[in-house]
């Protein structure tokens, strides 16, 4: 395949199947995210994001733009605004793994720090504030922009219909909403019958370690009425089934793609037999090497002890 | 008695336990238990009589608002968890 630019190549991803992990009678697909160019499911929301802000001549001459991010959608972001001469500063939980500073910084983002104990609702909460008191900055926030789960209406979902026509159910990770939003709001417009659940990660108590519930949150971009069922998975289940992945299936995915794996096997038991399930894998376990999440040991230490880092 | 898991937030009403047992045949019904001995959760958990927006609420891992809410059944050996919605890593 050729490609004029790198944000062409954006998309079109495989979906593979879990010819060992699936249960007895049923099928379940991954589509592996990690192969988008810079290795994440986010290519496609920071490309429609900035496309969406160039069209409504938002992007003009002095513009920067902020966002809050834990680091795939600051990834994402960050090569794209390269690639289009934009500036970009990303505002990022201080825990975030090293390796996504080290990309980031590699394509001249800037960085600043929100304090780790508050998550990412820290980070957004700062962002906003950041963006408030500056009018040359854009912020295309992904929590609240409509054209985040578009672009899983329109690539994400249409590659899937695609490829897996019958498909009879869907699961994906919550952060944004914008993938259970977008790609669910497609596949039951193809076939009413398909089935959206959201894994939520069931994160350390350290992430939910607010200092008071006013600064809950929940994104704008979330529509809730889209979803059959919200699951949460704890880190030891998450790790669990990413690491087998590696063991069973060759897939050296992020714990995130184990936390939807999951909850793919878990609703097996209440659909037909001989159903497909699609599983979203938003990217590979390169970013997460330096956790720890794969190093040799028993999965409960290993859990307790990455369970306030594991998904920053 | 099912066991019911508390945030980190809302452990300054339940004298710092992480973990409390309450009866109930619903989830409606075990936390009428709980807010009835800890008193500080009722404001915090509900608005009106419902759930507030940012709160989430688990049986076996299942968000009851996709099963039947507060009516959502349980027994003995359910575990409950409420969780404040936070924004997710993205």
């Amino acid at each position: 395949m050729r490609f004029s630019d790198i944000t062409q190549s954006i998309g079109n991803t495989p979906l593979v199947g879990l010819p060992t992990m699936s249960p007895d009678g049923y099928e379940i697909y991954l589509k592996l995210e990690g192969a988008n160019p810079t290795g994440s499911i986010k290519d496609r929301v920071a490309l429609s994001m900035i496309t969406d802000a160039e069209d409504r001549g938002l992007l003009g001459e002095g513009v920067r733009i902020l966002e809050p991010t834990s680091g795939n959608t600051g990834i994402a972001l960050a090569a794209i605004c390269r690639q289009r001469g934009y500036h970009l500063t990303c505002v990022m939980p201080s825990n975030t793994s090293e390796e996504r500073r080290q990309l980031l910084t590699l394509y001249g983002a800037e960085i600043i720090d929100s304090p780790a104990d508050q998550g990412s609702n820290g980070s957004v909460r700062m962002a906003q504030e950041l963006a408030a008191a500056d009018p040359d900055v854009f912020m295309p926030f992904q929590y609240g922009n409509p054209a985040n789960p578009r672009a899983h209406e329109d690539g994400t979902a249409a590659e899937i219909i695609a490829d897996l026509p019958d498909l009879a159910a869907f699961v994906a990770g919550l952060g944004t909403g914008g993938t259970v939003t977008g790609a669910g709001r497609r596949l039951k417009a193809h076939n009413p019958d398909v089935k959206v659940y959201a894994a939520e990660p069931q994160y350390g108590d350290l992430v939910y370690g607010l200092r008071n519930l006013d600064e809950g949150y929940v994104p704008e971009v979330l529509d809730a009425d889209v979803l059959d069922s919200r699951i949460k998975v704890d880190s030891r289940k998450a790790l669990a089934a990413t690491r087998q992945l590696a063991s069973r299936e060759g897939i050296f995915a992020g714990v995130s793609t184990g936390a939807s794996l999951a909850v793919a096997i878990r609703v097996c038991g209440r659909l037909p037999t001989g159903s497909k399930i699609v599983a979203i894998s938003p990217d590979g376990g390169w970013k997460y090497l330096s956790t720890g999440a794969y190093d040799a040991g028993d999965v409960d230490d290993l859990s307790d002890d990455l369970e306030n880092t594991l998904w920053a | 008695m099912a066991s019911v898991r508390i945030p980190t937030v809302l452990r300054k009403h339940t004298n710092g336990e992480p973990r409390l047992a309450a009866d109930g045949g619903t989830v409606g019904e075990v936390f009428d238990h709980l807010v009835t001995a800890h008193p500080g959760l009722g404001e915090t958990l509900f608005d009106e009589g419902s759930l507030r927006g940012f709160i989430n609420v688990y049986v076996e891992d299942e968000d009851i608002r996709y099963l039947d809410g507060l009516s959502t059944s349980v027994d003995g050996s359910d575990e409950i968890a409420i969780m404040p919605a936070v924004a997710g890593g993205a």
